[in-house]
């Protein structure tokens, strides 16, 4: 399979990354390489193969559903760009 | 000063530890040491933050519990740390702009228990960025330089990555050991380019917790040190079951220490027909023939194996890993670190934040993951890939119930090149740097690299062990064979000072 140029802005967008229109056919190229070298699984046979879920066989472990972390705003906000009244401040989303 | 300071960063971690328990000098002395090496080391770039103070005053608490009788088996010992590991209150970028103002307020599960067991932190280590990439070229601090180079040239090597910077560090003397991490081969193939001995363990042996993530199903942490004795000490202190890694293995960390040494007598060795590809240098074709050699001397039984989906390893890898990155590295949105560009709206202030905070890599690597997650490719492109996945574990396993102990291949299909060399217009050809050591990634296995031998220009090959889930006393035992073989590799021109 290959990407277009089109495919390509899409994906871009999806990924949330801005790309030139410059970019973009230098983007293309590059993806069209990765993608035609993965190409080879196609070849293999997988019928009835079940997908791998956890390389290394173990049970996921519980643990009691109670609150053991948290009250600390300031060290969480501690990183971030914009923060108010001990939130993370970003631009309006909700008109 | 000069001269006895290098007498103490040339010691082995072994030999440092002996020399701290008799007293013939203190953890600041050997701090002291590694802080001068480190000085000079500018051209290397191995460092991307040094931190003197906090490793002065780390050596001095550690002076207090030598003279207390209190010494953890790491007392005193310098480390240096891939940038990928939280360090709480220290800079943290795992090599990218988006990052370079992030200061953790929490620490790693793996560095908390190297401190915990008495380690001195000197400083944070370069790496590819978000450990995407095998030659640490892609890190935003540059590119970290090998202190190998080829006989009678000058050329700038890559140290291989992404644990460029470790390794270098370990293997130019300005840290006595390091922590690296390993999702393709991040810490297999620099140590092989550097003379280092580097291992990734199982899958799940070391808690991931507080280490930036790449790939979830295959990132590992793990040591690399200039001897097998020496990575079985940092490795016993880095393992250990972690709740806060629902991943990690609640199972009781060996003392991997004792089984460097251990006789290999009758153990069963195979040598994976499939490994022998298309264009392999003769040079590491022979190496990998000494290395069967000198294990069978020791007593080894080397036997042919077929590993059939060897081939589809490196094409699953860069689906499944991929496909990982894109969703790990979806948090990097300028919300709730990281640098922040505005934008009209919120999504562009997404997407001008990414592109301007990513690397080329990095944003190829996530744009690639993405398509193959998006609606209509994800059966083709990974559920086939995780399928695949299953095949390649299942190549190991059968092997396994066949009697094999472990699998013995090269590191590496070449020694350390040049830099500038393979970043050219197909990124594709720096991902066949990890066509041997992707398939434990990918099949949850522990591996060894360790130095083997030099090619005819004088850098350093790697030798490969592969071994069954958890076994890496194994592991030890059969590197430690071909490292008393070898011998240890040291580089005598140290051209950066």
């Amino acid at each position: 399979m290959s990407v277009d140029q089109a495919t390509v802005r899409r994906v871009a967008h999806l990924s949330r990354i801005a790309v030139t229109e410059d970019e973009v056919a230098h983007l293309q190229g590059e993806l069209n390489a990765i993608l035609a070298f993965v190409d080879e699984l196609a070849e293999v046979d997988t019928a009835g193969v079940e997908p791998m879920t956890s390389v290394i066989p173990m049970k996921l472990p519980l643990r009691a559903d109670v609150v053991n972390d948290g009250g600390d705003a300031a060290r969480v906000l501690a990183n971030a760009p914009l923060s108010e009244d001990g939130f993370f401040a970003v631009p309006k989303v909700v008109e | 000063m000069a001269d006895s300071s290098s007498e103490l960063t040339r010691l082995t971690i072994t030999a440092a530890r002996e020399g701290l328990a008799q007293g013939h000098f203190t953890a600041t002395e050997l701090t002291e040491a590694y802080l001068a090496a480190i000085e000079p080391a500018g051209d290397l770039n191995a460092y991307v933050l040094a931190t003197p103070e906090k490793a002065l005053a780390m050596a001095k608490a550690s002076d207090d519990r030598i003279a207390k009788g209190e010494a953890g088996p790491l007392e005193g010992i310098p480390l240096g740390i891939k940038d990928n590991y939280a360090v709480d209150g220290v800079r943290t970028t795992a090599g990218s702009n988006i990052l370079k103002n992030f200061v953790p307020a929490y620490e790693s599960t793996v560095t908390s228990q190297l401190w915990r067991d008495g380690a001195v932190f000197l400083g944070k280590l370069n790496q590819d960025e978000f450990a995407m990439g095998s030659s640490t070229e892609s890190s935003a601090f540059g590119p970290t330089v090998n202190p190998w180079r080829r006989k009678g040239s000058e050329q700038k090597l890559v140290p291989g990555g992404s644990s460029g910077g470790s390794a270098a560090a370990v293997a130019a003397h300005i840290a006595a050991g390091a922590a690296g991490t390993d999702t393709g081969g991040s810490i297999r193939q620099p140590a092989a380019f550097t003379g280092t001995v580097g291992i990734k363990p199982t899958y799940g042996r070391c808690s991931r917790w507080g280490i930036i993530a790449y790939a979830s199903s295959l990132d590992q942490a793990g040591p690399i040190a200039r001897s097998v004795n020496d990575a079985a000490l940092l490795l016993r202190s880095m393992a250990g079951h972690d709740p806060k890694d629902s991943t990690s293995a609640d199972l009781a960390v060996p003392d991997y220490e004792v089984h460097c040494g251990a006789s290999v007598k009758g153990k069963r060795i195979g040598i994976p027909r499939e490994y022998r590809v298309d264009g392999m240098s003769p040079e590491i074709a022979a190496l990998w023939d000494k290395g069967a050699d000198m294990l069978r001397d020791a007593g080894a039984e080397v036997v042919e194996i077929s590993l059939p989906h060897t081939k589809y390893a490196l094409p699953a890898y860069y689906i499944v890993a991929l496909a990982e990155a894109s969703s790990n590295l979806a948090r990097y949105d300028g919300v709730r670190y990281g640098e922040r560009v505005p934008g009209r709206d919120i999504v562009e202030m997404y997407e001008k934040t990414r592109a301007a905070g990513f690397g080329d890599e990095v944003r190829r690597r996530i744009m690639i993951g993405t398509y193959v997650l998006s609606a209509g490719y994800y059966d083709a492109y990974y559920l086939k890939a995780q399928k695949v996945r299953t095949l390649i574990k299942r190549d190991f396993e059968n092997a396994f119930a066949d009697g094999i102990d472990a699998v013995l291949a090269p590191a590496t299909p070449s020694p350390a090149f040049g830099i500038g060399e393979k970043s050219g217009a197909d990124p594709v050809e720096m991902y066949l740097q990890d066509v041997f050591t992707v398939t434990l990634n990918m099949a949850g296995l522990p591996g060894i690299s360790v130095p083997a031998g030099l090619s005819s220009d004088g850098l350093p090959l790697g030798l490969q062990l592969i071994g069954r889930p958890f076994g890496e006393e194994g592991l030890f035992s059969l590197a430690k064979v071909i490292e008393e073989a070898a011998g240890r590799l040291i580089v005598t021109d140290r051209w950066w000072e």
